[in-house]
């Protein structure tokens, strides 16, 4: 069972009812859930997006694309019915936040899905978890059951003229598929490759209907910003990132854990106060701030850095799933590299070739390079390859790829050049599949 | 087809499949999960599971091979009654995800994908499955264990070797 951890700079929202039992129905009723979903539905959409534009909550996945605007994008009439879609196929390297959500809350899905209905007419809502969830989808599947079981989903939800049905829906292992139209083609029983935008999925979405697709952090936000209100929620952030955010620290550092901290909290602090520092005392290295797909910090870029989407696009990375990954100083970053472009090679599901090839030519330069076998020529190569995949892809993955490696070089050059010449790792551990000369 | 009589499915998980179809706006979205499923009770997507899955949501057994190639978690011959997915991405590397995975390789003499020759177990180098966290992690069958140390490989075995000895050989049981 993953380990709940707690820190006095925490602000518990999203995370104020994990470890109270909230997946049994009655808990969750008596803990004051449902009770938003209620009051959007006397309240009606045009109240609902108000609040969540007020609220400055951003997309949770990744992008960070404000909800309340994605939301007022799909047209009020539609000859095909309209979908809720929640992405809960959390496959991110350092990310296991929705992990926690479904554990522990997963009638604040249901609920923020039911509200996400409300707010753009939508009668159907789906909840899609990766295939490896099978846990936490027979969780949520419970809750669903309980939450038909109510009244609460079905024909008549709380008792009024309105219909919501929610389906839950179990992947089979793919990281592409948490690609939003990936995700709708997976949902709709295909390969999970992504399709060309415009349309977006606001208009043409899941079986051609206007759709709303939000990770699950944002869904299981959503009721407690319609609790709060918009500006309460939108005051404990900072600027133009409401809230809270749900960062899950992992790697080297003495109290690994996902907390609950407000946007724009100082990076630093969470790698040396909230979990505790470096593991052994050893020294930092370099810091992942956002998942696998965003490049890497240094120690001296993190010093001042508030973690919300614009701080961290201004230092040049991005703040991603919230996935902080600290890496101490016996780390050999192009092992780390070539583990992260391994990753992304092995999940291309090479629809486009710049992606389909790049990250099978960075993953086979990287393994030669790193087995001792590289040339001073590969580290600009690497660069050239990767630069050369950016926004050259249907959907983001190419550049998820790219973007870390470029980090990667231009950041740890030394440390590629220390490989070269057959020297031996630097930082050689039992077991690294080293390529021998035949 | 008429999957009471003709079904290579257990009864329950046909009468789940009569369901899954009539669950959505199209019977094409119940292709993923059916596969899932299908190989959870079967052990592997046999041509035969294949053939019904094609029959019950009315495609081609070439379209749902298509769609089973893309998921990485769909497999075309048997793994072991308990297959050992070893994650090694980032966050489990950095708390010895490899330490793990090679006290695997070492104790079941087997390597990425192989089954061992009792075909209770099998093991396989995984990407991450989301327990970043609370690292390295590992998944046997769907079950995870976290905070490992290669200390606690044999005593993991022992246990699932047990269950293995009760329970009989039936996938999934």
């Amino acid at each position: 069972m993953p380990k709940l951890v707690s820190h006095p700079d925490e602000v518990k929202i999203v995370t104020s009812r994990f470890g109270m039992g909230a997946a049994n129905i009655d808990r969750y009723i008596e803990l004051g859930g449902y009770a938003s979903a209620k009051t959007c539905l006397q309240k009606g959409p045009e109240w609902i997006i108000d609040v969540m534009k007020a609220s400055g909550l951003r997309g949770r996945g990744g992008a960070g694309f404000p909800t309340g605007m994605k939301w007022s994008f799909v047209p009020k009439q539609s000859a095909k019915p309209k979908y809720v879609l929640v992405n809960g196929d959390e496959s991110e390297p350092g990310t296991c936040k929705d992990h926690l959500i479904f554990l522990h809350d997963p009638h604040a899905v249901i609920e923020g899905t039911i509200i996400a209905g409300l707010a753009i007419g939508a009668k159907t809502g789906f909840i899609y978890l990766r295939g490896e969830y099978r846990y936490l989808l027979e969780i949520m599947e419970k809750a669903v059951a309980d939450a038909y079981a109510k009244g609460i989903l079905g024909k008549n939800i709380f008792g009024s003229e309105t219909e919501f049905q929610v389906i839950t829906q179990s992947g089979a292992g793919a990281y592409e598929v948490g690609e939003e139209s990936a995700l709708m083609e997976s949902l709709e029983g295909k390969r999970g490759v992504p399709r060309i935008k415009p349309p977006f999925p606001a208009v043409v979405g899941l079986y051609g209907g206007p759709t709303v697709i939000n990770n699950a952090e944002t869904i299981a936000t959503v009721p407690h910003v319609i609790e709060m209100g918009g500006e309460a929620y939108a005051a404990v952030g900072s600027p133009r990132n409401g809230g809270t955010r749900l960062f899950g620290v992992s790697g080297h550092v003495e109290r690994p854990g996902v907390y609950e901290l407000p946007m724009g909290y100082n990076l630093k602090k969470i790698v040396y106060d909230v979990a505790g520092g470096v593991r052994g005392g050893r020294k930092l290295k370099a810091v992942v701030p956002g998942g696998s797909s965003t490049p890497v910090l240094l120690p001296d870029e993190i010093e001042n850095l508030g973690m919300d989407f614009d701080q961290v696009g201004k230092a040049g990375s991005m703040l991603g799933s919230g996935g902080v990954v600290v890496i101490d100083d016996q780390t050999c970053m192009v092992e780390f590299a070539l583990r992260t472009i391994s990753f992304y090679q092995h999940e291309s599901c090479g629809w486009c070739i710049p992606c389909r090839e790049g990250t099978d030519w960075l993953k086979k330069t990287l393994t030669r390079f790193h087995a001792g076998f590289g040339e001073a020529k590969d580290i600009d190569n690497i660069q050239y390859l990767a630069e050369n995949m950016m926004g050259r892809t249907f959907c983001p993955l190419g550049d998820a790829a790219a973007m870390p490696t470029i980090a990667f070089v231009k950041k740890f050059r030394q440390e590629f050049e220390d490989h070269l010449n057959g020297k031996p790792c630097p930082y050689a551990r039992q077991g690294v599949p080293q390529l021998t000369v035949v | 087809m008429s999957p009471e009589t003709m079904s290579v499915f257990s009864p329950r998980l046909a009468a789940r499949f009569d369901a899954l179809v009539e669950k959505y706006p199209v019977k094409r979205s119940a292709l993923v999960p059916m596969l899932l499923y299908a190989q959870d009770e079967v052990g592997y997507l046999s041509d035969a599971v294949i053939a019904e899955v094609a029959a019950r949501i009315g495609i081609t057994e070439l379209d749902v091979r298509s769609v089973a190639t893309y998921y990485s978690m769909l497999r075309f011959k048997p793994a072991g009654r308990y297959n050992i997915q070893v994650c090694t991405n980032i966050s489990c590397m950095l708390r010895g995800g490899y330490d793990i995975y090679d006290r695997f390789q070492e104790e079941l003499g087997i390597a990425h994908k192989g089954v061992t020759q009792d075909g209770v177990f099998s093991l396989e180098e995984v990407e991450c499955i989301g327990a970043c966290c609370w690292a390295p992690a590992i998944q046997v069958n769907y079950d995870f264990h976290d905070g490992l140390t290669p200390e606690q490989v044999p005593a993991i075995l022992a246990d699932y070797r047990g269950k293995a000895e009760t329970k009989g050989k039936t996938p999934n049981a």
